[in-house]
């Protein structure tokens, strides 16, 4: 079956340069069925690298170790569900998930558009199919994920543990969705470029496309965000770390890209940004899949033994320069239609947001990429730490956070002068209320930045309340409807205007957890033998005793052994327990016995969730003692059978668990974090409302009722 | 040999989907598609324009002075779009 797989890539990729080559022709010659021919190409192309990954993944299930790709990122115990998963935690494997992926959307992306923008969807076709030639060569002279081993082993390497969590493997499927969807409106962003159509068509054919893509970008970023807290034993979320960035910064210039777009649709403004704007993002999104995949994160040094880092570079240096330069050819149709009327508009505002975007952005990209550059000159890699992106990257969030604010407050055009007190007077008293509330009843004070963004989260929300409860009540006066119905419909029928400001909401939440997580955090690290006891946050917590378990770990990950602890909790008169483990994978180098002990060990973390607080904790076994034991019997059972085997680590177990020396733990009371991931949903609930269609017939009825009164009122001028 | 079979079947396989439309007659294009579909996704626009203007004064961000004046600009406007649609449409033949 791999050679199925792998004529499936050769055949895509003489395919997709076939489906670049016949839509430019088409469009050239203005021979329409070659343009037909072209699109065809693409829906193969899906076809082909469908039954690819089927391949691959019947493999994984089938613990087919003749294929090197699964002999390296999987096992016989590995869990059905890591099983499936492991594809994409390899190279070649996430190559394969971007090509199809990338050919899903752009087959439905061309049937969406097959009987609209006829000038511009042939430029777009191409464009996609030399990114999919792009990813397919990488595969077929590089990277095959079907390359077989000339001597299969009898046992797979398993997939990395830190790997084994839900959302760090559902996480890449994410991520590479948004940077796969960004292609969608790039491409069309050329089409309309070459083609010098710059209006707002083919931003109405992709915008759905773009809101999914980061959508899906900022679900993936959340997952990375909660797997770092709940499996890396640190105990944060987020750590300015390489490849944490290298996912938000499309995400910032997407965002900018998202509101950019209303300007373009409504008053023909921001043209020239936009088409920056989906470069750069799409450009970012390419850089975010190098960054990962080029070994460059490791060390400079370590790129030049990669073997696709090169390519990569090129072909972002291509996509980047040539995009660049054919914007700059066609700035004279890049004009604005209109100018701003007032500085006091949601189209004024929303350029300012983009400056702060783009400014966040930049700030992203420096710190992650000056330490590369800096070892490429000098040698030595210079240090970027939170620290520094804290500093710079705090100040422009609080202002994003109150431009979300502001921005649905104004309207189009302009606000009249008079209606700035009605609109802005309950927010700013929200506002000013949760500043004397937080100056009185907390300690707030003394830490001004998690104070301020307090007060504009109050604000943020303050406004969104307002708009809901103003429109609703404007919709009750016409229709009479009661509360709800006035509320759902006024939402149904306005779903990209109050869908985005749910998001706004959802964001606002999400920085309230940031703010209070990060700087009300308490924290302790120490060492208890059972029986002994500390204190963090106010709770009270007690070793209790030390657990060794066999198989049947409770996390489903496949550790084989998992050491851990009972721990008492009380606080206010509560008791209850929490029971952290340390799971441990064996080494492939090692005794049979010894093996269970020397290999990687992930931590499980045990958290009281709470919407108020989350009490974290984490442990850190001893198992040295047992290290020297295990490598004696290693020599006595080497040629045992695996029963005497499994009751030698048993026994080991067994007397770690009955005299444990002390272990080191962890405890972190982290207020309010769970309102990020709360407030995550919101978001993803605000963007899903706003990309919701509208129903074809209720658009028509709409524009017919228009049309009818501009009729009526044409008649009587 | 697997691979080699495989490759064989699904290059016709491709080539036999990608190649029906060569084998069509051009279908007729109406002239000015382009420009009709840019006006409509104009007109869409300047409809929602309308509409948020509509919701904005009922929501007191727009007075009763700045809303007229607001709404008469952006139906001028819509009409202008209208227009020029009837135009197109009186510029192609009948069939």
């Amino acid at each position: 079956m791999s050679g199925l797989g792998s004529a499936c890539l050769v055949i895509g990729l003489l395919t997709a340069v076939y489906a670049a080559g016949a839509s430019v022709y088409g469009a050239l010659s203005g021979k329409r069925r070659f343009v037909v021919s072209g699109r065809r190409a693409i829906y193969c192309l899906a076809g082909l690298l469908v039954v690819a990954t089927v391949v691959l993944q019947s493999a994984f299930l089938r613990s087919d170790f003749s294929y090197r790709l699964v002999a390296e990122g999987s096992s016989t115990d590995t869990p059905t569900f890591y099983k499936v998963t492991a594809m994409w935690a390899t190279q070649d494997g996430s190559l394969l998930l971007w090509a199809l992926l990338l050919s899903l959307f752009s087959s439905a992306v061309l049937f969406l558009t097959r009987r609209r923008l006829r000038e511009i969807a042939p430029w777009a076709t191409a464009v996609l199919g030399l990114v999919a030639a792009f990813f397919l060569l990488l595969m077929v002279g590089w990277e095959n994920p079907f390359s077989q081993l000339a001597s299969p082993p009898a046992e797979g390497a398993g997939l990395n543990p830190l790997l084994r969590h839900p959302a760090m493997m559902i996480h890449p499927p994410m991520l590479y969705t948004g940077y796969v969807g960004f292609s969608i409106p790039f491409a069309f962003a050329i089409g309309a470029l070459v083609t010098r159509r710059t209006g707002a068509d083919w931003i109405r054919a992709t915008r759905r496309f773009a809101l999914v893509a980061w959508t899906f970008l900022g679900t993936g970023i959340m997952l990375g965000a909660l797997w770092s807290y709940t499996e890396l034993g640190w105990g944060g979320y987020w750590a300015w770390d390489p490849v944490e960035n290298a996912s938000l910064m499309p995400w910032l210039t997407g965002t900018a890209f998202l509101h950019s777009i209303m300007v373009q649709e409504k008053r023909g403004m921001l043209r020239i940004w936009n088409v920056s704007l989906i470069i750069a993002t799409f450009g970012l999104a390419l850089t975010g899949t190098f960054l990962v995949r080029s070994g460059i994160l490791d060390s400079i040094h370590a790129f030049g033994a990669s073997t696709i880092g090169v390519q990569f570079l090129v072909f972002i240096g291509v996509v980047v320069l040539g995009s660049t330069a054919l914007l700059y050819s066609r700035v004279p149709h890049l004009r604005s239609e209109a100018r701003l009327d007032s500085l006091l508009s949601r189209e004024a505002f929303f350029l300012l947001n983009n400056l702060v975007l783009v400014v966040l952005c930049v700030v992203v990209f420096w710190g992650t990429f000056f330490p590369l550059i800096s070892e490429a000159f000098t040698g030595t890699e210079a240090s970027v730490g939170p620290p520094w992106f804290n500093r710079l990257i705090t100040p422009l969030a609080l202002v994003l956070v109150l431009l979300a604010g502001i921005g649905p407050m104004l309207s189009w055009r302009r606000i009249s002068p008079g209606s700035l007190r009605r609109v802005f007077l309950v927010p700013l008293c929200a506002m000013a209320g949760t500043l004397v509330l937080l100056l009185a009843l907390t300690d707030a004070a003394e830490h001004p930045t998690a104070l301020a963004m307090f007060c504009l989260v109050a604000f943020v929300l303050a406004v969104v309340g307002q708009e809901l409860w103003r429109g609703a009540s404007a919709r009750r006066v016409i229709t009479g409807d009661p509360w709800p119905r006035a509320l759902i419909q006024l939402v149904g029928r306005n779903r990209r205007r109050y869908g985005g400001y749910i998001v706004h909401a959802g964001i606002a939440v999400l920085f309230l957890g940031v703010a209070a997580s990060s700087s009300f955090v308490e924290q302790r690290d120490v060492r208890l033998a059972p029986g002994e006891s500390t204190t963090v946050g106010g709770y009270d917590i007690t070793y209790r005793e030390a657990t060794a378990r066999l198989g049947g770990d409770r996390d489903g990950t496949g550790a084989p052994i998992a050491f851990g602890a009972v721990l008492d909790v009380r606080k206010d008169g509560k008791h209850f327990r929490l029971t952290p483990t340390r799971n441990f994978y064996p080494a492939n180098s090692a005794g049979p016995i010894s093996r269970f002990f020397e290999g990687e060990a992930t931590s499980e973390v045990d958290v009281r969730w709470g919407l108020r607080r989350d009490l974290w904790l984490a442990v850190r076994p001893d198992v040295a003692a047992l290290g020297p034991i295990a490598r004696g019997l290693d020599d006595r059972l080497a040629g045992a059978g695996g029963d005497r085997q499994a009751r030698a680590v048993a026994a080991l177990a067994e007397i770690y668990r009955r005299d444990p020396p002390p272990a080191a733990f962890r405890a972190l009371v982290s207020p309010l974090v769970a309102w990020i991931w709360i407030g995550g949903a919101i978001v993803l609930l605000g963007a899903l409302i706003a990309a919701w269609p509208s129903p074809e017939a209720r658009l028509r009825r709409v524009t017919s009722l228009y049309a009818a009164r501009l009729g009526r009122e044409l008649s009587q001028a | 040999m697997e691979y080699a079979i495989a490759l064989v079947l699904l290059a016709a396989l491709v080539a036999v989907v990608v190649t029906r439309p060569l084998l069509r007659r051009e279908e007729p294009v109406a002239r000015d598609d382009a420009r009709r579909e840019e006006l409509e996704a104009a007109k869409e626009a300047k409809y929602r324009e309308i509409r948020d203007a509509e919701l904005d004064h009922r929501m007191g961000k727009l007075s009763d002075e700045d809303w007229r004046r607001v709404d008469r600009e952006l139906r001028a406007e819509a009409i202008e779009i209208l227009r020029k649609l009837d135009g197109l449409a009186e510029e192609e033949p009948l069939h």
